[in-house]
C-alpha cells in the first residue's frame, strides 16, 4: 500500500491542486526514484546554509502554490556561486503570490530526458518517455506505454525515440547508464500504479542522465480535481 | 455466458414479424434464415397467423421448441418484457435489433434490459445492432440478400461497433476473396462488449484472425481489452475511427498535451502485440495474410521474385520504407541460382535480389527460385510479382508454387493483377493457402504484416 510518507504529501497537497516541487522531490524520493541534493530555503537566514551543505554552483527555483509554470515568472536561476546571488534571487521571489521560499539545489548536467505520466479514460495509467527540455512539445520525440512497464517496454521505448541516437554516445560523448534509466522507469511505474487514483499527470522534465545515471531535476505532479468528492 | 446458441444456434425465433410489410426488417431475417440457412425458423407476432406459408406463433412461449436464438425486432418500449418472456421459455440468447436506446437518449429502457438479463445470465448482442453474419450457419441482417455482397466461409471474424462498416468491409473481403467465419456488429454493445466476443472468438475453432472496428472503449476498458488480445493465441487486428480530436484540450503538463487519445491508443496496442490496420485496404491484406499464416511471424528479410525490373524496383522500394530489408545474396546462392535456370535466361536474369527472371522465364524458372530462395538463411520471406501475361508460364504456376511453398516453412505473398482472366492462376494460390495481393503495395503490407506490431 502507500507509504504514509507519500500519502500525507498528497493529502496536503490536494487544496493547491498540484505538488510543490520540494514535496514532489521528497515524495519521489520515497519511491526510490533518484533527485538532487535539495534543501527549502524557507526563510533567508536557511538560504546560505542550505547553500554551503550542497556546495556551489547551484540551481534556484522558487516555491509558491500560485506558480506552476516557474520559468514564465523567471522563477529558475542556474549556476548560482555565491551566498550574495542567492539573497538576491530569494528577494526578487519573495515578491511572487504566495511566496513559500525557495528550493535550492545542486547544479547536474547530462542529457535532457522527459518522464511523464497520465491517466487515459480508455487505458488507465500510462508512461511517456521522450527527448526532453523546454522544445519537448515541438519535437513531440516520444513514446508511450500502458503501466506497468516492464524491463522490454523500456528497451523498446527508447528504440522507438528518433533522438534516442544522441543517448547512446553519439559524436564522442559517453552514452548514458542505461541500467539507471531502466531502474528509474520501473521505479516511476510502480509509483503510478500506486497512486493512479489521485493523480491528472505527472513530468520529470527534464531527467538529467549521463554515463553515472539519472536524476530528477524537475517535477510537476498534478492532481485531480476532487472538488466533486468534497 | 455462453455465446455457443448465439455463434451457431440449430433453431432461431424472430420476434416482431409484420403480416402486412413483408419488406419489414423481421420478414426480412425470417425468410432468409427460412430459405437459405440450416436453422428450425420460426417467426412470433401477438396477432398469430402464416408467413411465407409458415406458422405464425403468437407468442415465443407457444414456439414448440426451447431455441438456440431470439432475434428481436420490437419497438424499444417492448424489448424489456420479450426478453423476460424469451427468458422464461428457455431461450438460450438473443440479437437485438431494435433502435431507440442509448443511442436516442433512452438511457433507462437499455438499463431495463441489461438488469433483466444479468440476473438471468442471458447473453443479447444489441440494442440497435445488425447482429450475426456467419456464411452458411446464420444470418440476422434485415438486408435483402440479393443485395449484400456476401464474402465466402472463411475464418477471419469481424465485430465491428457500426453496422454500415461491417457490411461495407465485407463487400471488400469478397472482393478480395478473403473468407470469413462471422461478422458482428455489436451496435450499442449493452451486455455482450468487444472483451466478450474476443473472449469466445479466441476458442472458437473456426476462426483464426480476429478483427475490431473500434471507435472508443469505455473507462478503462481498453486496459482488459489489449491483456486479453495479447493473450488469446490468434492475431487480433484492429482498425480504429476517431482519430483526430477537434479542439484543444487544456492541459497542465508536457506530457498530457504529448499523450493524446489516439497516440495513446496506437502505443498501447503495439505495447500488447496488437496489430492495427491504418485503412480498410490494410485491413483486408492484413487478414489474407494473416488468415494463411496466423502463426507466423518474420524478421522481414525479403527476397523477391519477379519477371520485371520494374516491378522488382518498386517492391524493393516498398519494402525499404515499410521497415522491411532487402539483402543481397552470396556468390554461392547466386550460382545456385543461375545453375538451376532454363538455358533460355541463363545469361540474362539477374541473380541477385530481387531476382528477375525477365520475360523470357518458362514456368519451371519460378519453381526453381522459389525453392532455391526457400533453402536459403539470407531470406526469411518470399516476395513474388508474377506477371501472367508472360509467354513461358500458364495457369497452373499458382498451384504448383503453392506445393513447393507446402513442403517449406517459409511464407511467400504473391503478387497476380487481379482481373477475371488470370483467376484461375490466383485460385491455385488462395485455394492452397497462399495469400494473393491485387497490388505490389498490398503484396507488401501482406509481409509486412508478419512482422506484426507497426505503429499506423
Amino acid at each position: 500500500m502507500l507509504k504514509n510518507e507519500i500519502q500525507s504529501i498528497l493529502d496536503s497537497s490536494r487544496e493547491a491542486g498540484w505538488v510543490l516541487e520540494p514535496d514532489a522531490k521528497s515524495l519521489l524520493q520515497v519511491a526510490g526514484l533518484p533527485v538532487p541534493r535539495y534543501g527549502w530555503a524557507k526563510d533567508m537566514e536557511a538560504v546560505g546554509t542550505i547553500a554551503s551543505e550542497i556546495g556551489y554552483p547551484v540551481a534556484a527555483k522558487v516555491v509558491s502554490p500560485a506558480v506552476v509554470h516557474k520559468t514564465e515568472v523567471q522563477g529558475v536561476a542556474l549556476e548560482i556561486n555565491s551566498k550574495e546571488e542567492l539573497q538576491d534571487f530569494y528577494r526578487k521571489m519573495s515578491l511572487l503570490p504566495e511566496f513559500a521560499g525557495i528550493l535550492i539545489e545542486e547544479m547536474l548536467e547530462g542529457e535532457e530526458l522527459i518522464v511523464g505520466a497520465t491517466i487515459d479514460h480508455q487505458f488507465g495509467p500510462i508512461v511517456l518517455l521522450g527527448i526532453g527540455g523546454t522544445a519537448v512539445e515541438i519535437y513531440k520525440d516520444v513514446a508511450l506505454r500502458m503501466a506497468p512497464l516492464a524491463p522490454e517496454d523500456v528497451s523498446s521505448m527508447l528504440q522507438e525515440l528518433k533522438g534516442g541516437k544522441l543517448l547512446s554516445g553519439y559524436r564522442g560523448k559517453e552514452p548514458i547508464n542505461f541500467s539507471a534509466l531502466t531502474d528509474t522507469l520501473l521505479s516511476f511505474s510502480d509509483l503510478l500504479m500506486r497512486i493512479t487514483p489521485f493523480i491528472e499527470s505527472i513530468d520529470l522534465n527534464p531527467l538529467l542522465c549521463n554515463a553515472q545515471g539519472c536524476v530528477v531535476a524537475d517535477a510537476r505532479i498534478m492532481l485531480v480535481n476532487q472538488e466533486e468528492n468534497n | 455466458m455462453d455465446l455457443t446458441p448465439l455463434f451457431l444456434p440449430k433453431s432461431v425465433v424472430v420476434i416482431g414479424v409484420s403480416s402486412s410489410n413483408d419488406r419489414h426488417p423481421a420478414n426480412v431475417i425470417f425468410s432468409k434464415n427460412l430459405l437459405r440457412y440450416p436453422v428450425r425458423t420460426y417467426a412470433v407476432n401477438p396477432k398469430g397467423g402464416v408467413l411465407h406459408g409458415e406458422k405464425v406463433f403468437p407468442s415465443i412461449s407457444a414456439v414448440p421448441e426451447q431455441v438456440d436464438l431470439a432475434v428481436v425486432v420490437v419497438r424499444a418500449e417492448y424489448v424489456a418484457s420479450v426478453l423476460q418472456e424469451c427468458i422464461d421459455a428457455g431461450v438460450k440468447s438473443a440479437i437485438v435489433i431494435s433502435g431507440g436506446f442509448s443511442e436516442s437518449g433512452h438511457d433507462d429502457l437499455q438499463a431495463g434490459l441489461v438488469d433483466i438479463a444479468a440476473l438471468h445470465d442471458f447473453p443479447f448482442i444489441g440494442p440497435n445492432c445488425l447482429g450475426l453474419y456467419s456464411p452458411g450457419s446464420v444470418d440476422t441482417f434485415f438486408l435483402p440478400t440479393e443485395r449484400m455482397v456476401q464474402p465466402s466461409q472463411g475464418d477471419v471474424a469481424i465485430v465491428s461497433q457500426s453496422g454500415g462498416i461491417l457490411v461495407d468491409l465485407l463487400v471488400k473481403f469478397a472482393d478480395e476473396g478473403v473468407g470469413i467465419s462471422s461478422g458482428i456488429s455489436i451496435g450499442n454493445k449493452a451486455l455482450i462488449r468487444e472483451r466478450h466476443l474476443l473472449e469466445f472468438l479466441a476458442s472458437d475453432s473456426r476462426t483464426r484472425v480476429i478483427v475490431f472496428y473500434i471507435e472508443g472503449f469505455a473507462q478503462n476498458e481498453g486496459r482488459d481489452f489489449v491483456y486479453i488480445a495479447r493473450d488469446c493465441g490468434k492475431p487480433v487486428i484492429v482498425i480504429k475511427a476517431g482519430k483526430t480530436s477537434e479542439g484543444g484540450r487544456a492541459v497542465s503538463s508536457h506530457t498530457a498535451s504529448l499523450a493524446g487519445d489516439y497516440q495513446v491508443f496506437t502505443s498501447v496496442l503495439k505495447q500488447h502485440d496488437i496489430i492495427e490496420a491504418c485503412n480498410e485496404h490494410e485491413l483486408v491484406s492484413y487478414c489474407e495474410a494473416l488468415s494463411c499464416y496466423p502463426d507466423t511471424r518474420i524478421d522481414g528479410r525479403i527476397g523477391i521474385i519477379t519477371g520485371s525490373g520494374g516491378h522488382g524496383a518498386m517492391a524493393v522500394d516498398a519494402c525499404i520504407s515499410n521497415g522491411l530489408s532487402v539483402p543481397g545474396f552470396s556468390e554461392s546462392v547466386r550460382q545456385q541460382l543461375q545453375e538451376g535456370f532454363s538455358k533460355s535466361i541463363r545469361s540474362i536474369a539477374a541473380v541477385g535480389n530481387p531476382v528477375d527472371l525477365t520475360g523470357s522465364a518458362l514456368e519451371r524458372d519460378f519453381v526453381t527460385a522459389v525453392e532455391t530462395l526457400n533453402t536459403i538463411s539470407e531470406v526469411d520471406c518470399i516476395l513474388l510479382l508474377l506477371l501472367p501475361y508472360l509467354p513461358g508460364i500458364s495457369s497452373d504456376l499458382g498451384a504448383s508454387i503453392s506445393q513447393v511453398c507446402r513442403r517449406s516453412g517459409k511464407p511467400l505473398v504473391a503478387y497476380v493483377p487481379h482481373v477475371e482472366k488470370y483467376r484461375m492462376l490466383i485460385e491455385g494460390f488462395e485455394l492452397n493457402q497462399v495469400p494473393v495481393a491485387s497490388s505490389i503495395e498490398s503484396a507488401v503490407n501482406m509481409t509486412r504484416v508478419l512482422k506484426r506490431c507497426r505503429p499506423c
